[in-house]
């Protein structure tokens, strides 16, 4: 006999979610599609006036980025729910918090991950000056992984619900403008020839400290809204 | 063999005066009930009588309003149930996606594996050779069920929840439930199963535990 291990039952969970993802690529490919779309069609609608563009080029590329993944996070648990793995997933012997953690990461690389590939092609798109790109990906790479932090919490706690989408979005909402305004501040100011260590300092604080906190509230909002 | 049992040692699962409340309203309890290793009871009950939120409370899903749960003579909680207990609910845990051995290689990466079987065992003794690779979405639900119960077979849990363990199958699937059962017994294991009394057992007189429905 056999007990499993964290690390084996980690491997197992992660292996099985990104085959899964991978069974069903075409819809993990949406949020990318969303991203790509929104951004392209800013330049119909403005004009392809490069100032203007360069202007909100930060700005509206972090708006895209953050808006596709909030698509994406509804799903986080919902097939786990509807065909009981959520369940045998809190009754594994493992960390609750571990697994989640697990699923999280999942979900930041198959969704945020892919569009911080295409972030350089969307700012080519809006014509953002290439000093800014560097800062910009730094902002996205800090950015994302603490948008799937918050969203997993909110996710966690909706999840029981039926039609949860509007919910979640109120819930998340709040919580990720600080990230957006820091984020996009960094890039505005990176492209006005200021200091963007800052907020970039910032955003890292919360990103290590959503971390580890968020996988242990998000297993506690699960436990809640099972019951 | 179940009193025999009770004499030297302590019983794998108890529970002790179990009541259950939703939003004040009460679906079951008091109860009193204990299993020893090799102990197949059986709780009957009509539809909406509680068996599925009963087996929710014995393996901690949902926290009983009064009365306590004992594993092993501690008391139950999430974080200690660790490999002790295997839950077979309504809703498989299975993912359609996947095929049957993907989903069994994923249950032993979470569960661990008894020692001696490997998931193509498992998936044979179920009945289901020649389709371990075939996504579960092209398999019918009663061979879905086989799948779930092979998981059964590979995770080292003493305790199995079974509900409902008989629906979706065949009379051939009903026998191999039995054997399941009759097999994890003998080894020293328990299992609670519910059912609404439709189906019968096949083999032996097992241990029964009414529910009744409070409207």
């Amino acid at each position: 006999m056999k007990p499993g291990t964290a690390s084996a039952a980690c491997i197992a969970l992660l292996r099985r979610d990104l085959l899964l993802v991978w069974r069903r690529r075409g819809d993990a490919l949406n949020p990318l599609l969303f991203a790509i779309i929104v951004v392209a069609l800013f330049p119909f609608a403005l004009g392809p006036e490069t100032t203007v563009l360069a202007r909100i080029a930060a700005g509206t590329i972090f708006v895209a980025v953050l808006l596709a993944m909030l698509l994406s996070l509804d799903a986080l648990f919902r097939s786990d729910l509807e065909d009981g793995s959520l369940e045998q997933l809190v009754l594994s012997p493992h960390p609750l918090s571990l697994l989640l953690g697990c699923k999280i990461l999942v979900h930041w690389s198959t969704t945020a991950l892919p569009l911080i590939v295409v972030a350089p092609l969307l700012a080519q798109l809006l014509q953002l000056p290439a000093q800014v790109l560097p800062v910009l990906l730094a902002a996205l790479a800090l950015a994302t992984p603490l948008l799937s932090l918050i969203g997993a919490v909110c996710v966690a706690l909706t999840v029981g619900m039926r039609r949860s989408g509007m919910l979640l979005t109120l819930l998340v909402l709040p919580l990720i403008v600080p990230a957006l305004i820091f984020g996009a501040g960094a890039c505005n100011a990176a492209q006005d020839g200021f200091a963007y260590a800052a907020p970039l300092l910032w955003l890292g604080a919360w990103l290590a400290m959503a971390a580890i906190l968020a996988p242990l509230a998000a297993a506690a909002a699960l436990r809640i809204s099972l019951t | 063999m179940s009193i025999a049992a009770e004499t030297e040692s302590a019983p794998l699962l108890q529970a002790r005066s179990l009541r259950f409340a939703r939003n004040e309203e009460e679906i079951f309890g008091p109860l009193d009930f204990s299993l020893h290793p090799g102990d197949v009871v059986l709780i009957e009950g009509d539809n909406g009588s509680g068996k599925t939120t009963l087996l929710k409370v014995l393996s901690g899903l949902l926290e009983a309003k009064s009365g306590s749960v004992l594993l092993h003579g501690a008391p139950l909680t999430l974080a200690k149930l660790s490999h002790q207990v295997a839950l077979l609910g309504h809703l498989l845990g299975l993912k359609l996606e996947l095929s049957a051995l993907e989903n069994l290689r994923f249950a032993t990466g979470m569960g661990g594996i008894r020692s001696g079987i490997t998931p193509q065992l498992a998936l044979a003794s179920v009945g289901l050779e020649g389709f371990e690779d075939a996504p579960l979405r092209t398999l019918s639900a009663g061979q879905r069920k086989r799948v779930a119960l092979a998981r059964l077979l590979l995770v080292p849990a003493a305790l199995w929840l079974l509900d409902e363990p008989y629906a979706n199958l065949d009379r051939g699937g009903i026998d191999l439930v039995n054997r399941l059962l009759d097999h994890h017994a003998r080894r020293g294991g328990a299992a609670l199963i519910t059912s609404h009394g439709a189906y019968a057992f096949t083999s032996g007189t097992p241990r029964r535990i009414p529910l009744r429905a409070t409207a």
